[in-house]
């Protein structure tokens, strides 16, 4: 199927938020009604594309080309691959429930919803263009332009410290954007000494023989970049502070996958481009993953505040992916690509319920609930579920993911699959431990004597409902989405030129 | 003696002639037109003749000439560089032509009245203007088109005078802070002085070894001259320093602030992008063309200025906590940034330098004209303290200035992307990793400030008596419009410059 399914579907966004930002003034409501109407449209469109991708077929789908800058060797590239495919999928289906989810608080504080919602389908068109493209340069643009609309939800909507949140997010960003962009120019020069001519097509450059040292001071370029953005223990300080300040839609959009274009960019791009060093440099990301999830998980279990700990423990997450991805397995690579959508589907809900529990009490911090689970029982119930299924308890869909991950870690290395187990101990305490001091036990006294608390509105339970379904359903039925990732992951892993290791002791794990 | 009148191909020189001739009759209009019309006069004299003259270098278009007995050579670069200076010329002229702002233009009707005294505020209030200040331009812009067509150092020479002179004078002409307006100008005049007679005495040495001042005639002069190679050195140095002086380049470049906040916002626009753009046109030709073989003993020299430039730019921006003093600082980076395609020595280094001067012209104009727009009681409010809150105040203001700031930093999808991109290919093409790597890391340590004023502008509460942002007059409208959507343009669709940069990137000799 190909054809310009992919660039409407990037385009389309962009032009929502331009016939938004045209809309009256003071149409608060219109302007949310056109942007949940329009993000309705592009979840069609990629359900669409998702119907018409073959898991059996080429490794490429919707594959288009438009030339764009030939001097420079760029085109306008554009395809996906499974697990491009499966971003998409988590991208259409959570824009439209962090929209809703939006409702009230975008206006607050008498800012301008219209601006809310055009940055948010901007964002939206970002991210798309992220993963659907195949050209280096052509995701490099996309890569720093989705930067913008972000820096602009956190600074203009987020807490009381977004100033500081939105520029440390931006700057830590940039400067691993401005690695990328020395590396992205190196793999240009590098490309037209080797290829003839210089070329940023993704196929094109993954068949070069590539010198070892130039080929590994590049990957570090782009490692760099995709660390901080994914984020990777020691770069992951500007996460909290972004994940903590923005407003709950963005910040369901930043931790659920826009991060997750950092872990897409190992996959897709310092894999298959640089086995070499991708190989050299495994073991490090393999410890800095290991180190993330530890020390991450201790830290959530020190936070505080709410939307803080759950940003730790996407820290701690991002861990597990990274292992996952640098194991070099098929499991583990697959567990890795499970996680980010699992991981997107899991941690947006759990900030959604979060959010449900901040708009009511007005505060992040724990301390400032406790009990309140008998208040609004439903609340709790959807609390409960999301924090299982952050601490991967069977029957979610996180446990699928994180254990397909360990297996795969560990039939590579095991002491590392060993290490990375004790992760999963501690984020079951940092779970329990916050449900327990805010839904249990006897209620706040700051909470006042009978405290009138609404229970989940009907708008909350059409933006918590889905994902709760989507929690259990794949916790419960992972295949479909496994099908279509597992033949992406063999193809990276071949360019990697890395083969599973014989099953020994831990057999089986293909379904 | 006979001296043979040399022969003119005046349809390759007919841009310059014609702003120059313009020029000329703009003094006349001076002198004939009554006052109340004169205004409208020169707008339109103006403007005209920047159209006929872009029209003119168009006609030229894959003309390779070298006329006026060797004095002046029209190849590609050179066309190339007229129409940028040309077109970004005519849209600063654009800037100065605006009268809605202040009471009459941002130029004081008589200049020489006492800053502060009595006639000085009598004049302020009144609307009549100085209308010499659209001629003097002509000069300047005359002065540079032929500064980047000079083919032998005495004519650069006159060119780099008749480009510098108009600029000292329209520096002092402010309607408002006239001090600070008149102490740029002496500074900058001074300074240009001595960086002129550098250039001059330059010349005299490099002639003394040469033999000529022609500049194929110098190049074939450094592949085999019987002469002492002191004399190449010290007077290549020497013109170096009057060229640097002019791009605003680390360490020539201390006027460069101070000249840019005292000087009349549009006249502050006009230097950063055409003066930029023939000073570096300038220096683009000199190595390119004369020095080329001696690149072993002046490239690694470049080169460490072009690293001391970034950097010094840079960190120095970010300390800045007035606007224009920011973008006078934020060009000195880009300055560094431009050397660092003149330095790959090959044609994409020509090509890239080329594309990133027009690129970054139609952004700074743009960033001056919004300066223009943001104004108190007394005037422009340049103080960044001052723009706290304007993204609320005048969201479309604000959004414009964000694009031009997101240039300056590199974001993709915006020309100032494209050409960094553009100048760091080149350089890694030409052997200089480490030039590029610096220049990261200036980007990044450039990133900072202009981030800083969009936090402003966006995130941070608007001060209780901040200045307004005045509704721009047609003028000023026109300018904005044509910055943004140049700005942007070339970040989505670069290909036809690009193109257009790379066909024009091969001298004459």
């Amino acid at each position: 199927m190909n054809g310009p399914w992919l660039p409407v579907l990037t385009v389309l966004p962009l032009v929502g938020a331009v016939v938004l930002a045209f809309l009256p003034r003071g149409a608060d409501r219109l302007a949310k009604l056109v942007a949940i109407g329009w993000s309705l449209v592009v979840l069609v469109l990629t359900i669409i594309i998702c119907a018409g991708f073959d898991p059996d077929g080429d490794r490429f789908q919707f594959v288009s080309s438009y030339t764009w800058i030939p001097s420079f060797g760029t085109r306008l590239d554009f395809g996906v691959d499974g697990i491009a495919l499966v971003m998409l999928a988590l991208i259409a289906v959570l824009t439209p429930i962090v929209m809703l989810a939006s409702w009230h608080e975008s206006g607050a504080g008498r800012r301008s919803v219209r601006t809310y919602y055009s940055l948010m389908l901007a964002l939206q068109a970002c991210m798309i263009g992220v993963f659907v493209a195949t050209d280096v340069f052509f995701f490099y643009v996309w890569f720093e332009a989705m930067l913008v609309p972000m820096y602009f939800l956190i600074g203009s909507y987020g807490g009381a410290q977004r100033q500081y949140a939105a520029v440390k997010f931006f700057l830590y960003s940039l400067v691993g954007g401005l690695f990328m962009l020395a590396s992205v120019i190196g793999l240009y020069v590098v490309s037209a000494r080797e290829l003839g001519e210089g070329t940023f097509a993704f196929d094109k450059l993954a068949g070069m023989d590539m010198s070892t040292a130039a080929g590994r001071w590049i990957w570090l370029g782009f490692f760099v970049a995709f660390a901080v953005k994914a984020p990777l223990f020691p770069f992951h300080t500007w996460l909290p502070d972004a994940g903590g300040q923005a407003p709950i839609g963005a910040a369901v959009l930043l931790v659920g996958v826009m991060d997750k274009v950092g872990t897409f960019g190992f996959l897709r791009y310092n894999l298959p481009l640089f086995p070499e060093a991708s190989r050299f440099f495994a073991p490090l990301v393999i410890v800095l993953g290991i180190i993330g999830i530890l020390y991450a998980a201790l830290l959530a279990i020190g936070q505080h505040d709410m939307k803080r700990l759950v940003a730790y423990t996407s820290v701690a997450h991002f861990g597990f992916i990274a292992i996952g991805v640098f194991a070099f397995t098929t499991q583990g690579g697959s567990g890795a690509v499970l996680y980010m959508v699992n991981h997107g589907i899991a941690t947006g809900a759990l900030f959604l319920v979060v959010g449900f529990l901040i708009a009511r009490r007005g505060s992040t911090l724990i301390s400032d609930y406790g009990g309140v689970g008998r208040l609004v029982p439903w609340i709790y119930g959807a609390f409960f579920i999301t924090g299982m299924a952050s601490l991967a308890l069977p029957m979610t869909n996180s446990f699928v993911s994180e254990f397909l991950v360990l297996i795969g870690v560990f039939s590579r290395n095991p002491t590392a699959g060993v290490v990375a187990t004790l992760g999963i101990v501690v984020a079951a305490l940092y779970v329990l431990w916050m449900i327990q001091r805010t839904m249990h036990g006897p209620l706040n006294p700051s909470l006042g004597e009978k405290p009138s608390w609404r229970d989940l509105s009907r708008r909350e339970a059409w933006v918590i409902a889905p994902l709760l379904v989507l929690i259990i359903g794949l916790g419960v039925y992972p295949k479909p989405l496994l099908d279509v990732i597992n033949p992406a992951v063999k193809a990276t892993l071949t360019d990697v030129g890395k083969q599973d290791p014989q099953p020994t002791e831990v057999a089986g794990g293909n379904r | 003696m006979n001296i043979d009148a040399p022969k003119l191909d005046y349809a390759a020189l007919s841009p310059m002639l014609i702003l120059l001739g313009a020029a000329c009759v703009g003094i006349l209009v001076e002198a004939f037109v009554p006052r109340r019309a004169r205004h409208w006069v020169q707008v339109v004299l103006s403007l005209a003749a920047l159209i006929a003259a872009f029209v003119a270098v168009v006609l030229q278009a894959k003309t390779e000439t070298i006329t006026a007995a060797g004095a002046v050579a029209i190849d590609g670069p050179a066309l190339f560089l007229s129409g940028s200076i040309i077109v970004l010329g005519a849209v600063s002229v654009l800037l100065m032509a605006e009268r809605s702002l202040d009471s009459g233009s941002a130029f004081v009707a008589q200049a020489a009245v006492v800053a502060g005294s009595a006639p000085d505020r009598k004049l302020a209030s009144e609307p009549t203007s100085h209308t010499e200040a659209f001629p003097l331009a002509l000069f300047a812009l005359g002065g540079m088109v032929l500064f980047v067509s000079a083919n032998d150092l005495l004519i650069m020479f006159i060119a780099l005078e008749v480009l510098s002179l108009p600029l000292y004078l329209l520096c002092a002409l402010a309607r408002r802070r006239r001090l600070l307006s008149q102490e740029a100008a002496v500074k900058y005049f001074l300074l240009g002085a001595f960086a002129s007679a550098f250039f001059l005495y330059g010349v005299a040495l490099i002639y003394g070894y040469a033999g000529s001042v022609d500049l194929a005639a110098i190049h074939d002069a450094v592949n085999g001259s019987p002469a002492n190679d002191v004399l190449l050195f010290v007077g290549l140095a020497m013109l170096l320093i009057g060229l640097l002086f002019k791009a605003g380049v680390v360490p020539f470049h201390s006027w460069t602030p101070d000249v840019y906040q005292g000087a009349p916002t549009p006249v502050t626009a006009l230097m950063a992008a055409c003066t930029k753009v023939a000073a570096f046109g300038a220096i683009l030709r000199v190595f390119y063309v004369a020095f080329q073989s001696t690149k072993w003993d002046w490239r690694p020299v470049l080169i460490a200025i072009a690293m001391l430039t970034m950097v010094v730019g840079a960190v120095l921006a970010v300390t800045q906590t007035d606007i224009k003093r920011l973008l006078a600082y934020s060009s000195i980076a880009n300055a560094g940034f431009i050397l660092t395609g003149v330095v790959a020595l090959n044609e994409r280094g020509v090509s890239s330098t080329l594309f990133y001067l027009a690129a970054y012209g139609f952004t700074t104009i743009g960033a001056f004209a919004v300066v223009m727009l943001v104004r108190d009681a007394d005037g422009e409010a340049t103080h960044l303290s001052r723009w706290a809150g304007l993204g609320r105040r005048s969201p479309l203001y604000a959004g414009v200035m964000t694009v031009f700031l997101l240039a300056f930093a590199g974001l993709p999808l915006t020309s100032g992307f494209i050409s960094k991109f553009a100048v760091f290919a080149a350089a890694i093409d030409g052997g200089s990793v480490a030039l590029v790597i610096v220049g990261v890391i200036a980007s990044m340590i450039l990133a900072f400030p202009y981030l800083r004023v969009i936090v402003l502008m966006y995130l941070s509460d608007p001060a209780e008596d901040g200045p307004t942002v005045s509704v721009p007059g047609g003028f000023t409208a026109a300018a904005l419009t044509i910055g943004v959507l140049a700005t942007v343009a070339l970040g989505v669709v670069p290909t036809q410059l690009l193109d257009l940069a790379g066909e024009a990137a091969q001298f004459v000799r």
